[in-house]
């Protein structure tokens, strides 16, 4: 079936060469062709990822050292810090912006937008999306979501600071606090376009995964990256349009004067006329989404890792149903977990219980998969590519992150932690960090294919290095100020003298903070210096078994210049012997998949 | 605690500086490898890197439990708050545990099968065994904590009318929180944002007879060891009462009553005779000392736990708990409701 789905695709790569040629405008800037399309989200997210940590990195200086005066806030904040004094509404707007960015511009877009992107054709042996026109404008969307959001943190009130899970009725009443004016219309009209973004390359990685699989590659022959994009893509289609009525209903509050989630409200000396809606209603809709979010962000890291883990190990992954299994159930699962954030919300304390036992089974796949990395490293004959460090620290920073979830997920204790420096410990060292991970290790391994140059290595082992002990830095001490019971989102903690002895546990984690922002420039410096000035890639660096690299070096429309190739076997035949103990193909430790099976090769059924 | 910071920039500088020694030395070479794939070289020496992180780690973990636990919090100071903090040692043990084993195998293997020329992998595809064994024990494990959890749950979210606790109104506006106990009839009069007009600042029903004995207060004191039900109500935005020393939290919805009931066990003062209390208002009063702030007495309190506007930092309130005789006197001086009103 594919062949014949194909066959137009072929066709039209045929005459490319010699019709029509390409403008500056469609080969860079409108480019239908979704190796562009990647770098494009690629580049977007990354300079996003600078304003989002850069966000961070004010708020931690004023939570290490609080409202004291610092030249870099008066220079980056003017008005927002008088004498270069942050002042606490400021402080709300940049956590607020630096969850949303980091959340889903750089993490959603700019982790699953570039490598579902990039690998998906590549991978299952496609010429390109099955929709070109509908990823040009995914992108072109995005974009656009990123500039509206960009704007906002000019507006006269200030951005949206009601923290990035936009809770009314604050986020709906600008007299509640300034950024829920302007800011918040802006942030509200910015992720609705992203979300159509998202909606959009959705479907069309859904499409191109279901239709244009290459001869022989059936579901059970993909590599794990692709499987982990498309129940990413399935999730994204169920969530996102809940988040986008949520913000529908939202706006209708704000603009319009109807009561969904507002009701019996006195501010400002008067009595608003909303009546009978409920603030728990929106959490249940941002929450649906909101969860789901999380394995979006996950899901493509733990791909990449599987896929990065596999060829450096020079070994199959191991228990590849098992790997499918716990992705089909940590997606599943992920969209009936909602209401652990909301345990003492005021919903009812039943449900709590039902969404206690929903989220504690969640990590039942997860811990499957933990352990299936480690026994893939076992007996390997480890390549220590900066991509391979990356996913063994992501595999180290998932574990880390994912058991302190056994205690968040648990209704009971969740009642002394929630929002408190646990959690925020907890989720950046699972979602953020392992999350960010998968995108180093992806860039790492994927640049050969993407820029056809190599980055240094050497650079790539400092910025690992560094991160990897800066991360373990900023976010294990960060757990004990949860258990001191220190609130998140608080301006400065002096108005407890309760707290005052954590003032050094919050100074070690913004100097550890700072050190890990500061390694990063070594990455961004390797990325676009590579770009240019690296060496020249061969076609398949890592001798690696997918289909990406039988790919020429050199970008062409449509990925193979001749027939599409045609797949035998998994994607894992890394070290695979005959029984006389011989590799399959002598001297070679991996079968590439479009290598058909060879005399005395032992079948086994992958 | 600076001379640790001191030792990790060091170590971290001395990490970057040997990296960046590592470049010249490889660019001097003329034959030097350049394809930037990990050579035999670079196995070698990042195989042992992850060993040596594997101890940073543990070093780290330890140093952290070592110093920092004396920050956390003392030993519940209410009923439940003993079930609260076993099943918290519980799941506490149980993840170090695992984070223990898991992390040192990962290292090991990462150091121990660091790649080398010549070296053949095993082609090891599946085990359903072991798959099966790392399946059920997860499984195992926690359907126990999913019980034990689930049994604390209900038990501590369920109230108890029987005991006939004392019925409290905790009332959230941006920036602070007001109190308002039922009085002698112990039900509260009927309230709305509606209703709120000069001294009636909570919005109380004044037609209400329920209402009059109703006495408000900006202080919150409670008698040792009798169960308190909070009913809570906001006027404007979410807030959410946390009440960390009593192991108890529950958000304060505009539009609706909330409630989370406990029963405080310690008194004020006694807690302020605890001995992880002593200690830790030591250490802070040496901080606030060498800061020039006042010095500090420890007392409960309740703080706002849910973003709220821009003085959320800031939103608390005292909780004072007494035995049962010192309460009633306390609240005997406070004015009724319709005392306040006539007032006026």
């Amino acid at each position: 079936m594919s062949a014949v789905v194909n066959a137009p695709a072929h066709d039209h790569h045929e005459d490319h060469g010699h019709h029509h040629k390409q403008t500056f405008i469609s080969k860079y800037i409108f480019s239908f062709d979704h190796k562009m399309v990647a770098k494009q989200f690629l580049i977007t997210g990354l300079l996003m990822g600078i304003v989002g940590i850069g966000m961070s990195i004010l708020f931690r200086i004023q939570l290490a050292w609080p409202e004291q005066s610092f030249a870099i806030f008066e220079a980056l904040l003017g008005k927002w810090a008088p004498e270069g004094v942050m002042t606490p509404n400021i402080y709300l707007a940049l956590v607020t912006i630096h969850g949303t960015i980091m959340v889903f511009f750089v993490l959603t877009a700019g982790l699953s937008g570039t490598f579902s992107n990039l690998l998906i054709p590549l991978q299952i042996g496609a010429r390109d999306m099955a929709s070109g026109f509908m990823n040009m404008l995914s992108y072109w969307l995005f974009f656009l979501a990123c500039v509206i959001m960009l704007c906002s943190l000019f507006v006269e009130a200030g951005p949206a600071s009601s923290g990035w899970t936009i809770y009314p009725p604050l986020s709906a009443l600008p007299q509640a606090i300034g950024g829920s004016g302007m800011g918040m219309t802006l942030w509200l009209v910015s992720m609705a376009l992203f979300i159509a973004s998202q909606l959009l390359g959705g479907i069309n990685y859904i499409v191109t995964v279901i239709n244009l699989r290459t001869k022989g590659m059936s579901m059970t022959r993909l590599p794990l990256t692709i499987w982990a994009f498309f129940v990413t893509a399935i999730l994204g289609l169920v969530s996102f349009p809940v988040l986008l009525s949520a913000a529908l209903l939202l706006i209708m509050d704000r603009s319009f004067g109807t009561s969904f989630f507002l009701s019996d409200i006195f501010l400002d000396g008067e009595v608003l006329s909303h009546h009978g809606g409920s603030p728990v209603l929106f959490e249940h809709l941002f929450w649906f989404l909101g969860h789901p979010e999380v394995y979006i962000v996950i899901l493509p890291a733990l791909g990449i890792t599987s896929e990065v883990v596999a060829t450096n190990s020079r070994k199959p992954i191991f228990g590849y149903r098992a790997m499918i299994a716990s992705i089909l159930a940590i997606g599943f699962l992920s969209t009936i977990v909602w209401g652990h954030h909301m345990f003492v919300s005021g919903m009812n304390p039943f449900l709590g219980s039902v969404f206690t036992f929903t989220t504690l089974l969640i990590a039942i796949p997860s811990a499957v998969k933990a352990f299936n990395y480690i026994t893939t490293l076992w007996k390997g004959n480890l390549q220590m590519n900066p991509g391979m460090l990356f996913s063994i620290g992501l595999v180290s920073t998932f574990i880390t992150g994912g058991l302190t979830g056994i205690i968040l997920g648990d209704s009971t204790l969740d009642i002394n932690v929630h929002d408190t420096y646990f959690v925020v410990a907890h989720f950046h060292l699972v979602m953020g960090i392992s999350a960010l991970y998968g995108l180093f290790a992806g860039v790492y391994h994927w640049f050969p294919k993407m820029f056809g140059r190599m980055m240094n290595k050497n650079l790539g082992y400092i910025h690992f290095w560094v991160t990897a002990v800066g991360a373990y830095g900023v976010f294990f001490p960060m757990h004990f100020l949860g258990m001191a019971g220190l609130p998140r989102r608080y301006y400065t903690n002096t108005a407890f003298p309760y707290f005052d002895d954590l003032a050094d546990i919050n100074v070690i984690v913004t100097v550890c903070a700072i050190i890990t922002a500061l390694v990063q420039l070594v990455f961004i410096y390797n990325f676009f210096s590579s770009m240019f000035y690296g060496k020249k890639a061969t076609m398949n660096p890592w001798k690696s078994n997918t289909l990406e690299w039988t790919t020429p070096v050199e970008h062409i429309h449509g990925n193979w210049p001749g027939e599409l190739p045609v797949v035998y076997r998994w994607a894992y035949d890394y070290s695979k012997t005959n029984s006389d103990g011989e590799y399959v193909i002598t001297g070679q430790d991996y079968v590439p998949q479009n290598i058909p099976m060879q005399e005395n090769e032992e079948d086994l059924h992958h | 605690m600076t001379p640790f910071l001191i030792i990790i920039v060091i170590a971290l500088l001395a990490v970057t500086g040997w990296q960046i020694s590592k470049i010249f030395e490889l660019s001097k070479t003329p034959d030097a490898d350049t394809s930037q794939v990990a050579n035999n070289k670079d196995n070698e020496n990042q195989g042992k890197l992850m060993m040596g992180f594997a101890v940073f780690l543990y070093l780290l973990m330890f140093y952290c439990f070592w110093t920092f636990t004396n920050v956390t919090l003392p030993d519940a100071a209410s009923e439940h708050g003993g079930k609260y903090d076993n099943l918290m040692l519980i799941s506490m043990l149980l993840i170090m545990f695992v984070q223990i084993v898991t992390q040192a195998l990962l290292h090991y293997f990462a150091y121990k099968y660091r790649g080398a020329a010549g070296k053949k992998a095993l082609f090891y595809a599946d085990n359903d065994k072991l798959e099966f064994i790392w399946t059920i024990i997860p499984v195992i494990t926690l359907a126990g904590l999913i019980i034990y959890g689930l049994f604390t749950w209900t038990d501590i979210m369920s109230v108890n009318e029987d005991e006939d606790p004392i019925v409290i109104e905790l009332y959230a506006q941006q920036f602070s929180w007001t109190a308002r106990y039922a009085g002698d009839d112990n039900t509260l009069g009927e309230a709305n944002v509606r209703f709120i007009e000069g001294m009636n600042t909570l919005g109380v029903d004044q037609e209400d007879s329920y209402a009059n004995d109703d006495k408000v207060v900006r202080e919150l004191h409670l008698p040792v060891n009798k169960p308190v039900l909070f009913k809570l109500r906001s006027q404007d935005v979410l807030h959410s009462a946390y009440f960390p020393h009593f192991r108890a939290q529950m958000n304060v919805v505009p539009g609706m009553i909330t409630q989370f009931g406990f029963t405080p066990t310690v008194t004020t003062e006694e807690m302020r005779n605890n001995d992880d209390i002593v200690d830790k208002v030591e250490r802070i009063n040496d901080i606030r000392r060498e800061n020039g702030d006042d010095s500090y007495e420890f007392d409960y309190f309740l703080l706002c736990n849910k973003i709220c506007g821009q003085a959320h930092y800031n939103m608390q309130m005292k909780v004072v708990v007494e035995s049962e005789a010192d309460y009633e006197a306390w609240l005997a001086e406070q004015a009724t409701f319709e005392e306040s009103m006539s007032e006026e």
